[in-house]
């Protein structure tokens, strides 16, 4: 045994600096040169100020901008998670009705509208980036009422996020998605 | 009018699901045939790379790769292995506040926590009851989890080719050498495959940095402070290594840590492909590739069984008061589909980490979760315990298929015998009882309750989950339950090494029985194991054995919960 510990020890050394120490840091280097973008956390920049992570979602409450979905976290990523709600949940009951009602009031939508679920239950990582079509789709009015837009304002903005559609990755892996800081951002030098 | 993106499961849905049992399928004989000559130390492609590395290896810690080991001798080098790792990655936690890049001052991890996360890696687990960006330097995460990321599987690995040994060889001692097994699997097999998944995820958006988080201000003024780090090249052995504690809280639900869904893609065919390459390994040292068939095809129907049901239950049972399938704890690059088709993987093999909430599952989904883990991780499994597990039950089939016909048992031209049933037994035994106990007096005592998130069944389904998870090495979970208490990081430490280590001393017990016995030729009175029939078999088995186990508490928790959600209850 005490060899095999004296053997264990030794071993556990070496492949600490090789996989603990050597191995991070060369990928951090190779990232760092073949993908200094994406592996500093695809940062998005507006005159030289940082607005955020074009994957990371973020909180907006005005009515001028499209609403991200509901987050368990309130988009602080200091951790991130979810509700972990199941499908029992009292809480979880309350809050999907309590979000279509406000998602429906607040948007001025037909009582009826079927709110899309993205909107209706926060995600898994409370920090999810993106939303369905349907959402995006339902809260144009609202957005163009809010910005006091014209008939051709409205359908330029119909345009853009149209051109904010983000297709299935290789035409058949993932859902259908309009990335909701992206859109705002474009949204902002919409004339 | 625009397509709903979550309504229904169609066309789209079995694409993906056909493209990733197609990429596994492909991709399992020739990994498996790679891993069969790298693993025994023959010369391959990479011998060039890494042959130097491997001998230098060797030659610092004075070790001869030749030098072999009988089954108690291995055993031990695992158990020192696994100890001294355990000393080192506790350690390193308490005391990561003096130590190198930690960029956030993050403080000494308590050391109740650390314990738990220090069993957690060591043991293959990687259960999160730490928070990743709020409790862990950038240096624990390098030095102390990602290595313990590569050698937990390693060794895994290196046990099962031990019983390998076993079943094969005649008439002797040795089981080969725990040392070059776990430098070779690591070299040749875990080191290239992490290469390369890190800078699959890199281009994609993982983030890989070694620069403190970022403080920016929003569209509508807000402080957003995103947490980053050296997270690619951890997430890559997290999947490829079967470990699965994530770089950060929310795991491969994060944006960061799962960017696209073509990294999706990837980071769950990486979940299962060494798992299932390892059966193709095993035809091929045992001589007998229709006997690593079987077993595949067993582990493969079961899996797909596994998914048809969740993912019926996900898109067809939820609570009344919506008309969709639910999306909470779910992301919308991701989808209903590619969160079940990861909850399943993650789940039959002892990977463990989530791209979607599980404990916000539909109950059935949920139990799938649960009964995956249940039968101990056999299809496919983690690397290297699952096939060995799976060997386990192969042993107890030609046991029982031997007592209905009468006559000894055989495997492989071994008499199995008292000795190895026995073994066997506790092997597959021990992961459920602790699993069972461990519940029932967290579920009766005031410092296991008060850790729930959720009530009625759902809540027993909670704790049961957590156990079931330790005792798997899964380290998935419903993580509404707040397990950073002493209670649990304590409890739970236990039964993450009651469910490594009780099934090691089996495998190798096993092994070293085999070993030493002589081989038999098939006579007509051999029961043949390479059938179709011997397959139905060893799923009947494997399904009794863990319907007698748990059924009862299935019934109380998941099934329960699930009647009372279809009839509109909540709690």
């Amino acid at each position: 045994m005490k060899k095999h510990l004296w053997d264990s020890i030794k071993m556990l050394l070496v492949m600490t600096i090789f996989t603990g120490i050597i191995y991070p840091l060369a990928m951090t280097g190779i990232a760092q040169i073949i993908f200094p973008n994406q592996a500093n956390g695809s940062m998005i920049k507006i005159n030289g100020k940082l607005v955020g992570s074009r994957l990371i979602g973020q909180n907006f409450t005005s009515d001028r901008y499209f609403w991200p979905r509901p987050s368990a976290i309130g988009y602080n990523p200091l951790p991130s998670g979810g509700s972990n709600y199941g499908p029992t949940s009292d809480t979880l009951k309350d809050l999907v009705e309590m979000r279509r009602k406000e998602f429906i009031r607040l948007n001025g939508l037909p009582s009826n509208t079927r709110v899309p679920p993205d909107m209706l239950y926060a995600s898994g990582s409370g920090l999810d980036p993106d939303i369905s079509p349907e959402a995006a789709e339902l809260q144009i009015g609202r957005v163009a009422r809010a910005r006091g837009f014209d008939l051709a304002q409205t359908a330029r903005l119909r345009k853009l996020v149209q051109s904010h559609i983000q297709e299935p990755q290789l035409g058949f892996l993932g859902n259908t998605r309009v990335n909701v800081l992206e859109l705002n951002i474009a949204l902002d030098s919409l004339r | 009018m625009l397509i709903a993106t979550f309504g229904f499961f169609g066309m789209h849905d079995i694409v993906q699901i056909g493209v990733f049992l197609l990429a596994l399928t492909l991709l399992t004989p020739p990994l498996g045939a790679f891993m069969a000559k790298a693993l025994n130390g023959e010369r391959n492609f990479l011998t060039p790379v890494f042959g130097g590395l491997e001998r230098r290896f060797y030659r610092i810690c004075r070790i001869d790769p030749g030098q072999e080991m009988d089954w108690k001798s291995y055993l031990l080098a695992v158990v020192a292995f696994s100890l001294v790792g355990l000393v080192a990655l506790w350690l390193f936690q308490v005391t990561q506040a003096y130590l190198p890049l930690n960029p956030q001052h993050l403080p000494n991890v308590s050391w109740d926590l650390a314990f738990n996360t220090a069993v957690s890696f060591m043991t293959n687990t990687n259960w999160q009851s730490y928070a990743g960006e709020t409790t862990l330097s950038y240096f624990v995460q390098m030095a102390g989890l990602t290595v313990h990321n590569f050698v937990s599987a390693a060794a895994g690995m290196a046990v099962l080719l031990a019983l390998i040994r076993g079943i094969t060889r005649k008439s002797t001692e040795g089981l080969g050498n725990f040392w070059a097994d776990l430098v070779r699997m690591t070299l040749y097999v875990l080191l290239p495959l992490s290469i390369i998944l890190t800078l699959i995820l890199v281009g994609q958006g993982t983030v890989q940095t070694l620069s403190g988080y970022a403080h920016v201000t929003t569209l509508e003024g807000q402080k957003q402070v995103i947490a980053v780090g050296p997270a690619a090249s951890q997430i890559a052995i997290k999947q490829i290594g079967t470990n699965g504690g994530g770089f950060f809280n929310a795991n491969s639900t994060h944006p960061f840590e799962n960017p696209t869904p073509l990294t999706n893609f990837f980071e769950v065919l990486a979940i299962i492909l060494i798992a299932s390459a390892s059966v193709y390994t095993y035809g091929k040292m045992a001589g007998a590739p229709r006997q690593g068939w079987v077993i595949w095809g067993v582990m493969l129907a079961v899996f797909c069984i596994m998914l048809g049901v969740s993912l019926y239950s996900e898109y067809n049972f939820h609570p009344p008061y919506v008309s969709t399938p639910s999306m909470e704890g779910k992301e919308t690059r991701l989808g209903v589909t590619n969160s079940i088709l990861w909850e399943v993987t993650t789940t039959v093999t002892s990977n463990g980490s989530v791209n979607s909430m599980h404990d916000s599952l539909s109950p059935l989904s949920g139990m799938v979760a649960l009964v995956d883990m249940m039968y101990g991780e056999v299809i496919f499994g983690g690397i290297g315990s699952g096939l060995a597990s799976m060997l386990l039950f192969v042993l107890l089939t030609v046991f029982i298929a031997g007592l209905m016909v009468g006559r000894t048992p055989e495997y492989l031209g071994k008499k199995i015998e008292a000795y190895e049933v026995k073994m066997s037994v506790i092997g597959v035994l021990a992961p459920g009882a602790a699993i069972l106990i461990f519940t029932a007096v967290a579920s009766v005592t005031k410092v296991g309750l008060s850790a729930l998130n959720n009530g009625g069944p759902h809540g027993l389904s909670e704790i049961l989950y957590a156990f079931t998870s330790c005792a798997a090495n899964n380290g998935s979970a419903f993580a509404g339950l707040g397990t950073n208490t002493v209670f649990y990081n304590i409890t739970q430490g236990i039964d993450m090494l009651i469910g490594r280590f009780v099934p090691i001393v089996a495998y190798l017990a096993v092994a070293g029985s085999l070993a030493k016995k002589k081989s038999v030729p098939p006579s007509a009175g051999t029961f043949p194991t390479d059938s179709m029939l011997f397959g139905f078999l060893l799923i009947g088995v494997i399904i009794i054995v863990a319907a007698l186990t748990f059924f009862p508490v299935l019934a109380l928790g998941p099934i329960a919960e699930h009647f009372l959600m279809l009839a509109g209850k909540t709690f």
